[in-house]
C-alpha cells in the first residue's frame, strides 16, 4: 500500500522522568486512498494526541509516518522531513473539526478558496475550485452566504469542502458528527464516503458517536495508547 | 490572496467605525490641543503684528508691556523721536479689565493709541476709524459689542464705532481701542473719593502746605491728578536703519529698555506662555499614553476574540506574517478612521473655543504619523498573543 497514510510504532511521550506520559505507545495504523476508517476510544486514550500527531502539530517521540507515498517523519532519520509543517497541514492534509470553525468574516466561497491561495494559485483557480467543491457538497447555492447565515448542516458541508480543497491524500475529521441529530450524522458520514472515494483521500474519523460506529468497515480502537484494529460492520448508507 | 483585515473590518464594520468614532474623538481632543498652543502662539505674534510697531521702549528692567507692568513718562516719545532712524514714535497704553456692556462684562485688553500712529488698528471689519478725541471705541468682535453700542470703562461710556478681527493680548483676550488721554484715565486716574482725601491728606500736609509759599499747595495737587505716564511707546524705524541698532541707542542713552520685534516674540512664546506650552504638552503626551493603550485594549481584545480562527489559520497553514498583517492592518485602519473623525471634530468644535484654535497642516501630518506609529506599536501585544496561539488548539482534547 504505496499511497494513503501508514503508521509504524508511532508513540508520543509528554514529560521526562517519573512524571513522563506515554500518550501513544507503537501505534500501527494503514488506510487506503478512498477509505473512511474510525479511530474509537474514551476519553484521554489518546485519540486527540494521534490526531495531532499526524496532522503534523506536535512532533512525536518515535516512529514512521507515511503520507501519499512520501516518508513525512521518521524519528530514526532524524524526525520530520520537512521543516515547514505549515505547508505540509496547507497541501497534504485536510481538517474537518467538531465545530466547522469557518471563517466568519469570509463567505462561503472563501473560507474554501482559501487554502488554495495560501498555497498560491490565483484567486479565479482557487474560488472555481472552491465552487466545483461547493457543487459537490450541494451548497453551491449558498456560495455567496456568510458562516452565520448557514444552517449546522451547511456549516459542515462547507468544511468538509475546505478540507478538500488543496486535495489532500488524508483528511483528519475530528469528531465531526458530535453536535449533530442522527440524521444529520448519517448525512454527513455520506458524504465523507462519497468525498473519500471520488477523490481518493484516506479519511480519518475520530470519533465516540455510537451512531455513526456501524458505518465504518474498519475501526481502529485505541485504549491507553495503543490502537487494536478491528473490522467493522460496514453498514450501507448510500 | 484575500485581504484577510478588510474583509474582518467589513464583517464587523459597525463595531469597528463606532470604535474608530471613539478613538477618533480622543485624537480630536489631542489635535485641539496642539491647535489650542498654536493659538497661542499665533495669538502673540498677531498681536506683535497689530501693533504696527519695530521696537518696544519699555521701563527700564521690565520686559513690558505684556509680560510685566511698565510705567514711562508720556513725553520720552518725544526724545526718541529724536533719535537717528525712528521714522515714528508714540504712546500706547495697555489694561486688561471687565469692560461692562449693559448687564454683562467682557473680559478685555483696553489700549490707548493715538490715530495714525503705531498702536491704531490697522484693518477694521465693520464701522470706521475713531475720529473724536473722547468717548469713542474700537473693538474686536471677539468682544461681542455692535456698532453703535455704548460700553462703560471705569467712569465713561464709550460708543463702538469700528470693529476689527483678530485683535487679542496673549492672554487671548479681545482688544478694546480707546483715545490714549482717556486710556491713560482709565488707567491711572484715581476716583473722585479717592482725590478728595488725597487732597486733603496733602492740606494737612505743613510741608505742602506752608502759609508762606502761595501756590504749592495747588501745584502738589495737580500732581497728583494729572497723569503723565503710559506703558510703551512703540517705535517704528526708518528705512536705512535696522530695529536691533535704533533698539541699543534706545537702550545706551534714554535709560529705557528696548525691544525688537524678534525679542518680544522671544518674551511672549518662550516667556509668557512657556508655562502653558509645557501643560499643553503634558495633555498631549498623557493624550498619546490613552489613545496607545485605548488601540492596544481594542486591537488585543478584538485580537482575543478571533483566537480560535486564528487558531484554525495557522493550522491550514497560514503564514505568522499574514496573521500579524492582518492585525497592524486593522490597528492601522482604526488609526485611519480615529484620524479622520478626530480630524473633521476638531476642525467643527474648534471655532467654538473661546481662544482662538489654530489647527495646522503640519500639526495633522505629524499627528497623522504619530497615530500610525501608535497603532503598530499598540498591535505588538496583540500580535504577540496571535503568534503565541497553537495551532492545535484547533483540534480538540
Amino acid at each position: 500500500m504505496d499511497q494513503g497514510i501508514h503508521i509504524e510504532g508511532l508513540s508520543k511521550r509528554y514529560g521526562a522522568g517519573d512524571t513522563a506520559v506515554d500518550a501513544l505507545k507503537e501505534v500501527n495504523m494503514s488506510i487506503a486512498p478512498g477509505e473512511v476508517v474510525g479511530l474509537v476510544g474514551p476519553s484521554g486514550s489518546g485519540k486527540t494526541t494521534l490526531l495531532k500527531c499526524l496532522g503534523a502539530v506536535i512532533e512525536p517521540t518515535r516512529g514512521r509516518m507515511t503520507l501519499g507515498g512520501e516518508v513525512i517523519y521518521d524519528s530514526a532519520q532524524g524526525g520530520w522531513k520537512t521543516k515547514d509543517l505549515r505547508a505540509l497541514r496547507r497541501d497534504r492534509i485536510g481538517f474537518i473539526f467538531q465545530a466547522p470553525y469557518l471563517i466568519p468574516f469570509l463567505d462561503v466561497t472563501d473560507n474554501v478558496a482559501l487554502l488554495p491561495m495560501l498555497a498560491g494559485r490565483a484567486n479565479g483557480v482557487s474560488r472555481a475550485r472552491a465552487l466545483e467543491l461547493l457543487q459537490a457538497l450541494d451548497v453551491a447555492h449558498r456560495a455567496k452566504a456568510q458562516p452565520s447565515e448557514l444552517s449546522g448542516g451547511e456549516q459542515q458541508r462547507v468544511s468538509i469542502a475546505r478540507a478538500l480543497a488543496n486535495q489532500p491524500p488524508v483528511i483528519l475529521a475530528d469528531e465531526p458528527t458530535a453536535p449533530l441529530d442522527s440524521q444529520r450524522a448519517l448525512a454527513v458520514m455520506r458524504i465523507l464516503n462519497q468525498m473519500a472515494s471520488q477523490y481518493q483521500t484516506a479519511i480519518i474519523v475520530v470519533t465516540h458517536d455510537e451512531k455513526i460506529i456501524p458505518i465504518f468497515k474498519r475501526i481502529y480502537h485505541i485504549r491507553d495508547g495503543r490502537t487494536v484494529e478491528e473490522a467493522g460492520e460496514g453498514r450501507d448508507i448510500s | 490572496m484575500i485581504s484577510l483585515a478588510g474583509r474582518d473590518i467589513l464583517h464587523s464594520w459597525g463595531k469597528f467605525v463606532l470604535t474608530g468614532i471613539g478613538l477618533g474623538l480622543l485624537i480630536g481632543a489631542t489635535l485641539t490641543m496642539a491647535g489650542v498652543y498654536r493659538g497661542m502662539v499665533d495669538d502673540a505674534q498677531v498681536l506683535l503684528t497689530n501693533s504696527g510697531a519695530d521696537i518696544w521702549v519699555v521701563q527700564k528692567d521690565t520686559q513690558g508691556p505684556y509680560a510685566e507692568a511698565s510705567n514711562i513718562r508720556d513725553d520720552v516719545y518725544r526724545s526718541v523721536l529724536g533719535l537717528p532712524g525712528v521714522a515714528q514714535a508714540a504712546n500706547v497704553t495697555y489694561l486688561t479689565m471687565q469692560v461692562l456692556h449693559g448687564a454683562r462684562e467682557s473680559r478685555s485688553m483696553v489700549v490707548g493709541f493715538e490715530p495714525g500712529q503705531p498702536g491704531e488698528p490697522t484693518y477694521l471689519v465693520a464701522g470706521r476709524r475713531l475720529l473724536r478725541g473722547h468717548y469713542e471705541a474700537i473693538a474686536d468682535v471677539k468682544a461681542g459689542f455692535r456698532l453703535g453700542e455704548r460700553i462703560r470703562i471705569r467712569r465713561h461710556d464709550y460708543e463702538v464705532v469700528g470693529l476689527t478681527q483678530r485683535t487679542v493680548s496673549s492672554g487671548g483676550d479681545p482688544m478694546v481701542f480707546i483715545p490714549l488721554k482717556d486710556a491713560q484715565e482709565a488707567q491711572f486716574l484715581k476716583d473722585n473719593d479717592a482725590i478728595i482725601t488725597d487732597r486733603a491728606r496733602t492740606a494737612a500736609n505743613p510741608a505742602l502746605n506752608r502759609p508762606g509759599v502761595p501756590g504749592l499747595l495747588d501745584a502738589v495737587n495737580a500732581a497728583q491728578t494729572v497723569n503723565r505716564s503710559v506703558n510703551a511707546v512703540l517705535v517704528k524705524v526708518g528705512a536705512g536703519s535696522t530695529a536691533e541698532t535704533v533698539a541699543q541707542e534706545i537702550r545706551r542713552w534714554k535709560h529705557l529698555q528696548a525691544y525688537t520685534r524678534v525679542q518680544m516674540e522671544e518674551i511672549l512664546v518662550a516667556k509668557l506662555i512657556a508655562t502653558s506650552a509645557k501643560q499643553i504638552g503634558m495633555f498631549l503626551a498623557i493624550l498619546t499614553v490613552v489613545s496607545a493603550a485605548i488601540v492596544a485594549f481594542i486591537i488585543y481584545t478584538m485580537t482575543l476574540g478571533k483566537i480560535r480562527e486564528i487558531a484554525v489559520l495557522k493550522l491550514i497553514g497560514t503564514r505568522n506574517s499574514s496573521i500579524a498583517g492582518m492585525i497592524l492592518q486593522q490597528a492601522l485602519g482604526l488609526g485611519l478612521i480615529g484620524f479622520v473623525v478626530g480630524k473633521i471634530s476638531a476642525t467643527l468644535w474648534a471655532p467654538a473655543f473661546p481662544k482662538y484654535v489654530l489647527l495646522e497642516s503640519g500639526d495633522a501630518l505629524r499627528a497623522f504619523i504619530v497615530v500610525m506609529l501608535v497603532c503598530t506599536l499598540a498591535s505588538t501585544l496583540a500580535i504577540r498573543a496571535a503568534l503565541k496561539v497553537d495551532p492545535a488548539e484547533a483540534i480538540g482534547g
